[in-house]
């Protein structure tokens, strides 16, 4: 009977930096300390505050220990694991209050939070089906297999009003609907975690630190519209999330909970794995199916849709890894419970990756309905160095801006909508007033262009364009001519365009013209990027002023742009600078500016 | 697997080892010394007969956990027993032995063994 739990985050950020090899300085240190009966080391999912990792988190006390190193283990184990005395300085300082410690749940990052599709995350270790188990694991399987008819079930995931969260947000009861209705002889429940956009990465934390709930979700999805098999698409760039899923599914057919005759009812399912070699547009639902049948992965036009005629041409369902994530508590806990949190239109919660200006980076998960004001501010803890909030991305490269007007807009799909950018996946970067707009949708575009897989011409030929003109405006040879054209290029591509990739692919631009126009006006007409960062519009000058001739400058200028007589003010040769800006960042009396 | 009472079975005898991962604010919490003076006079064997004992019982809600030296070392090992809304007790000399009565007597039917106190002990 172990007295001590002490769990390392064994998420992708925290293994980068080296939370594994922590987790076995512990167990060598617990070792040596004679304390392997009474400390127990579990490497679990993602805690979600990664910008603090490697975590280690130390119960029952409930320590939260962040950016721990090895070097700190000794210490750590004979201080708190001997003798009793928590490691003041490891702590997660706002867990530190006047004289006691904080619970992690005071927090602001967590206060706000609503843990449902994460709530084993950070809690369990993933290798272990029996912790899985221990939190309720394959409950509601066996419920819905013994006490329930397929019908039933799908009654419930609609009335409880859960919507896809891979982005589009169709309800998934409905899809299940769709696909149980159809004879045939083979149906197929496949999960999609080829989380492609840039900056987004729940599916993968939820993969790696809760496998078993993704594993169970399709089975109860496979019991309620009939199929015996299971596919999960997942990038081969995941190899933690990959290596868990493997070791999931074959726990799960050791215990009987996968393959022939589960709880005796007569019922089988079983799950493989198809690993992604990268594409974006394989997040696509018709492309996804597509490379699981072992065909380059491109789109085709729908209908018919895959719950009519998918894989393999059999009924089909395709959901995203979160969507499955919220499936066992809905039946665990009923729709009434689930309906109750959210806005009249999104119920539940909703994931989202917290990147780009922000203190907090990592993993939330909020009530629908959550404004970006908490997200922002309350959870992420802010924008760092005092800089203004400009404007927040979701939806990475397929949704658009919301501007700081929008700030205070409960958070769901339809508001998204109405403002002119989308859900998404759940990536949010924030940008703050040193963000270029211009630039940002150029940095989407160049990203949709290298992956538009090239079979319709809107979208190959289209997205190519756009971007052509996005670097024209930034390199200041843009005219309003071009503006129009961009414009006008963009509602093409929306609407000719086969699959989701291109049909989205503008909206980048076409948000941050809608909130931003003066920001692309500066760069057309003025021949000026307000943001300092397109390097074209940009020269870096000296104030002779401020100069003391002192020839740092013209020492650390990699290509000797800069010129000048000791104690005389010195002078930048335009036509040579290359604007890297290291004589800025090197001049001593700041006499250099970027305008 | 066969039945649901196959698999609860399963996860009964799992939760023991996850229940120590919840928050504990409004636990019984069980505070043994383990300064050096407290360890020296044999503080492990007690917390471990603690842990032991209040598991075997399959006592919910009671927290075991460390502290660090309160200055009286002459009565180490030290135990203290705080319940929410009620007076901290003090237990002194402690062995592993005693550790057991003290679960049976004060954990689960909340008798405080008055002789192996600091009152009685002083």
């Amino acid at each position: 009977m172990f007295r001590s739990n002490v769990l390392v985050c064994g998420g992708t950020g925290c293994t980068s930096s080296h939370s594994d090899k922590i987790a076995d300085k512990l167990e060598e240190e617990i070792k040596a300390n004679g304390l392997e009966f009474e400390v127990n080391v579990i490497r679990t999912g993602c805690f979600g505050l990664c910008e603090l990792g490697p975590i280690v988190v130390v119960y029952p006390e409930g320590s939260f220990y962040s950016r721990v190193t090895v070097e700190d283990i000794p210490e750590l184990v004979s201080e708190h694991l001997l003798k009793g005395r928590i490691l003041k300085r490891l702590l997660f300082q706002e867990t530190l209050a006047e004289d006691t410690i904080k619970s992690l749940a005071e927090t602001d990052f967590y206060k706000k939070q609503k843990r449902i599709a994460l709530h084993n995350c950070g809690v369990i270790n993933p290798e272990v089906i029996e912790e899985y188990i221990a939190m309720d694991g394959y409950q509601a399987l066996g419920k819905v297999l013994t006490e329930m008819t397929p019908e039933q079930v799908i009654q419930v995931i609609k009335d409880s009003g859960l919507r896809g969260r891979g982005g589009g947000g169709f309800p998934t009861g409905v899809k299940w609907e769709l696909a149980a209705k159809p004879q045939s002889d083979q149906k197929y429940v496949c999960c999609n975690a080829d989380e492609g956009d840039p900056g987004a990465f729940m599916d993968r934390s939820l993969l790696e630190g809760d496998p078993h709930s993704i594993l169970e979700a399709m089975a109860i999805a496979g019991y309620a519209i009939g199929a015996s098999q299971g596919y999960i698409y997942v990038r081969a760039e995941y190899p933690i999330a990959v290596k868990r899923l493997e070791i999931a599914i074959k726990q799960a057919r050791e215990y009987g909970l996968l393959g022939e005759n589960i709880f005796d009812t007569g019922f089988n399912f079983d799950i493989d794995l198809r690993l992604g070699a990268g594409a974006f547009v394989c997040g696509e639902e018709t492309a996804l199916l597509t490379s699981i049948e072992g065909k380059r992965g491109e789109p085709h036009p729908r209908p018919p849709f895959p719950a009519i005629k998918g894989l393999f041409g059999k009924p089909t369902i395709l959901n995203n890894v979160e969507t499955y994530a919220n499936i066992t508590q809905i039946i665990l806990n009923g729709a009434d419970w689930f309906k109750s949190m959210g806005t009249e239109k999104s119920k539940g919660t909703k994931v989202f990756a917290l990147g780009g200006k922000i203190k907090h980076t990592g993993l939330v998960e909020v009530p629908m309905g959550t404004t970006l004001r908490e997200i922002v501010e309350e959870i992420g803890g802010g924008i760092p160095n005092g800089k203004k909030f400009k404007a927040a991305q979701t939806g990475g490269p397929s949704g658009g801006c919301i501007s700081y007007e929008n700030f205070d807009i409960p958070i769901d799909y339809n508001n998204l909508i109405d403002i002119g950018s989308m859900m998404g996946s759940g990536g949010l970067i924030v940008m703050d007033e040193t963000s270029c707009m211009v630039d940002i949708a150029k940095f989407f575009l160049e990203f949709t262009v290298d992956e538009s897989c090239g079979k319709c011409t809107p979208c190959r030929v289209g997205t190519k364009r756009l971007l052509e003109i996005l670097t024209k405006i930034t390199e200041g040879k843009a005219t309003m001519e071009d503006l129009d054209k961009l414009e006008s290029l963009c509602y093409y591509i929306k609407e000719n365009s086969l699959c989701g990739l291109g049909q989205t692919a503008p909206n980048p631009v076409l948000s941050t013209l809608k909130c931003f126009k003066d920001e692309y006006l500066a760069h057309i007409v003025d021949k000026k990027c307000p943001a300092g960062v397109c390097k074209s519009l940009l020269s870096y000058v000296i104030d002779p002023a401020k100069c003391k001739g002192c020839s740092l400058c013209s020492r650390v200028c990699p290509v000797s742009a800069i010129s000048g007589e000791i104690k005389k003010p010195f002078v930048i040769d335009q036509s040579k600078c290359i604007k890297c800006g290291t004589c800025m960042d090197k001049c001593k009396f700041n006499a250099i500016e970027k305008k | 697997m066969k039945s649901l009472e196959e698999l609860r079975a399963i996860r009964d005898r799992a939760r023991a080892g996850v229940d120590l991962r919840k928050e504990h604010q409004n636990d019984v919490r069980v505070l043994v010394g383990m300064a050096t003076c407290g360890i020296a006079a044999g503080a492990r064997p007690v917390l471990n007969a603690f842990v032991e004992e209040i598991n075997k019982r399959n006592l919910k809600n009671v927290v075991v956990t460390q502290t660090g030296c309160i200055g009286i070392c002459q009565f180490e090992p030290v135990v203290e027993i705080i319940e929410p809304g009620k007076e901290k007790v003090t237990y002194v000399h402690m062995t592993p032995e005693k550790a057991v009565r003290i679960v049976n007597d004060h954990l689960v039917n909340a008798n405080v063994v008055a002789e192996f106190t600091i009152g009685a002990n002083s």
